[in-house]
């Protein structure tokens, strides 16, 4: 649904791989900023966990997938779910609680899935779906397929048990995993200095002995090159790779809006951070380098307007569940 | 008719289900060594390469890995060698494998295996014999199995391994050495379908897995005394099949219900709710149950004579509920007494183990 995959020639990106990047992320900017205005009309009505500033990290990633790669992801799936090619439309209308939202009503915000992007879904139990990726990893290797499955999660769920049993499981089989960690910073209000010692988190995977390195995680660019070199190296046969990508969120834990009022990050760090925004930056490149010129970011404006606003219709013109759905899909057939 | 052990009924099971489809891999710890899950893994490896696999430690994240491939089409099955352990995988169980397919509309759903294995006696103690079948079947979207014979063993892993579903499959270690007639071929005995194993008229007695064995014995019993009891196997505690126990009801007029679970919140008192919601009107006694007492399980031999319920306290108990004078119940009860055996922390004398 309006994603463009693009990939890599050389060391260098070419044009049309910078603006399709710009474009996927420019999407899930505005989808979210949309979801942001139209909260407080309370019809959205389960809880949202925003993505804003920290889109390069989907992008980055999903630019080099297949569609063949899965994906799987946590309780901020906004951005994985649009950068690998979910359907906008549906995602919405799983917001809004409706019959044609992707999980029919049952889902909301946190439990997100398109398999027709092979986006499997996200959940909210931190760390909860790092060892389905690996379980998927694991069937492609019993079906002789050599695709890769892609697990976004954050700095805290490196904190759980499940990703470090999952992690060393992975390597183990060298499993085709790609790890993707978006540190932020932040577990809700708490600190990543109040609940890790100072060692950086790729290093935990590189004690299970699989590739891992931190990447600027508001360029997307870093993010795209360490992302293709990772997948290269997987789909070689030589095991999961993680990759830590530093980046920020720039609105509260939960729900709408800025959250500086609550203290427990400075004004300071909040700006500093707004300023390696990865949409504008890449933006700044792309005229700098005579790459984009502003009719075709009008342009672009205006056809990502266009795609939110039919999503935001098309999710408030669907209709809610009926009754008789209640106690639908318990169990399977 | 051939006869084979409950343990070899679930090898049986696995091998041709895993012969039949080639979707479908074992995994646990120490299921390809040499004692091969008491035997009920015995040779896959050898036939299966690679789709029989050992696991590290990782109850949690080897469910959720087990859950990952279901998803992505396999159908595995997970084995813990005490249901006490897959407690550390809780997580994965309750919050993804049992609400995948509902929390996302029905598009996806995980068939999955996890065989638990639970037991009692021989100083197992509290953290090796738990009995919380009860605890699963609370949760939505979980199927939870309990066979009580080498037919059903095999029939019902059958069901289990083609079921679209994630179902928690209990095992009783007592049972492994039970015989009984088992089919050679590969066939399907349906989740969810309880089994009358005794028809009575007096009382209903609902028991499951293991206590099944020991209200067999009882009845056996309480038949010479004169009293025709109704035993009702669940087979499967969710979902639940009430109308066989419902349509007894209205025949005997009276339950007892017999868990091998805690007292409280056990499943011998939703077989009780049960009855008193659908049934209440023909009942003309107050329903019963025999479980263990809210106690952890103690160690000592010397315990779990009063710790177990046996086929002795089931004898008792129909007894009371039939208002038999107390004379008489207690000189049968005298003579069940002098045939126990030496210890009662094992099935019989002769066993040995595996534990």
């Amino acid at each position: 649904m309006g994603v463009v995959h693009g990939d890599i020639s050389g060391k260098g990106a070419n044009a049309g791989f910078l603006i399709d990047s710009y474009k996927n992320m420019l999407l899930i900017r505005r989808v979210e900023e949309k979801i942001a205005e139209l909260y407080s009309e309370r019809e959205m009505r389960c809880p949202v966990h925003l993505s804003i500033g920290q889109e390069a990290v989907a992008v980055g990633v999903c630019m080099n997938l297949s569609k063949e790669d899965t994906v799987f992801s946590n309780h901020r799936a906004h951005s994985h779910y649009i950068a690998k090619g979910g359907d906008i439309n549906r995602m919405l209308a799983e917001l809004y609680g409706k019959a044609e939202g992707c999980s029919k009503g049952r889902g909301g915000s946190m439990h997100l899935i398109d398999l027709s992007a092979n986006f499997i879904g996200a959940t909210p139990i931190v760390g909860g779906t790092i060892p389905l990726t690996a379980g998927s990893a694991l069937a492609s290797k019993f079906q002789n397929k050599n695709n890769v499955s892609v697990a976004f999660f954050g700095d805290s769920a490196v904190e759980e048990g499940v990703f470090s049993e999952t992690v060393n499981f992975s390597s183990l089989h060298k499993l085709n995993v790609l790890f993707i960690c978006e540190n932020n910073l932040y577990s809700v209000l708490t600190p990543l200095k109040d609940r890790q010692p100072q060692r950086e988190i790729f290093k935990i995977a590189q004690g299970h002995d699989i590739l891992a390195c931190q990447a600027d995680g508001n360029d997307v660019l870093k993010v795209c090159e360490a992302a293709k070199e990772a997948l290269r190296h997987i789909k070689s046969g030589k095991g999961p790779v993680l990759i830590e990508c530093m980046t920020y969120r720039w609105l509260e834990h939960c729900g709408p809006n800025d959250d500086v009022n609550l203290g427990y990050r400075t004004e300071e760090e909040v700006i500093e951070w707004k300023k390696k925004d990865p949409i504008k930056m890449l933006k700044e490149k792309m005229i700098k380098e005579k790459i984009i010129g502003n009719d075709l970011l009008e342009k672009i404006e205006l056809e990502i307007l266009d795609k939110v606003n039919n999503a935001v219709k098309f999710a408030k013109n669907s209709p809610f569940p009926e009754k008789e759905s209640l106690s639908k899909h318990v169990y399977a057939e | 008719m051939r006869k084979i052990t409950y343990g070899e009924a679930i090898r049986e099971a696995i091998d041709q289900s895993m012969e039949d489809d080639p979707s479908v891999f074992v995994i646990g710890e120490g299921v390809p060594d040499i004692k091969s899950v008491f035997g009920t893994t015995k040779g896959l490896a050898e036939k299966y390469g690679n789709r029989v696999m050992d696991m590290p430690l990782s109850e949690n994240g080897m469910s959720g890995v087990c859950i990952g491939a279901a998803l992505m089409g396999m159908r595995p099955i997970m084995v813990h060698l005490r249901l006490d352990f897959l407690l550390l995988a809780f997580d994965q169980i309750v919050n993804n494998a049992a609400k995948w397919h509902y929390m996302f509309g029905g598009k996806a759903n995980v068939p999955l295996v996890f065989r638990a294995i639970i037991g009692m006696g021989w100083g197992q103690g509290a953290q090796h014999s738990q009995n919380l079948q009860a605890i699963f079947a609370h949760i939505p979207g979980l199927k939870v199995v309990m066979p009580a014979t080498p037919y059903d063993a095999k029939g019902l892993l059958i069901s289990s391994i083609r079921d679209n579903n994630p179902v928690v499959f209990i095992e009783h270690r007592w049972l492994y050495n039970t015989w009984g007639h088992v089919p050679e071929e590969l066939y399907a005995v349906p989740i969810g379908k309880a089994k009358m194993v005794s028809s009575g008229k007096d009382l209903t007695i609902v028991s499951t897995s293991y206590m099944t064995a020991e209200t067999l014995k009882a009845i056996n019993v309480l038949e010479k005394y004169g009293i025709s009891a109704e035993v009702i196997d669940l087979r499967t505690l969710k979902p639940l099949d009430d109308t066989l126990i419902i349509n007894s009801i209205k025949k005997t007029g009276k339950l007892l219900a017999i868990d091998s679970g805690y007292y409280t919140n056990g499943f011998a008192g939703e077989i009780i709710t049960r009855v008193s919601e659908k049934a209440f009107e023909f009942l003309n006694a107050a329903p019963q149950r025999i479980t263990l007492p809210d106690i952890p399980t103690p160690s000592t031999p010397a315990l779990a004579r009063y710790y177990y319920p046996r086929h002795i306290n089931i004898i008792q108990k129909v007894c009371e509920m039939l208002g038999k004078p107390s004379n008489e119940v207690e000189k049968l009860l005298e003579s069940e007494r002098k045939k126990d055996p030496k210890h009662l922390d094992v099935p019989d004398e002769s066993f040995s183990g595996p534990f």
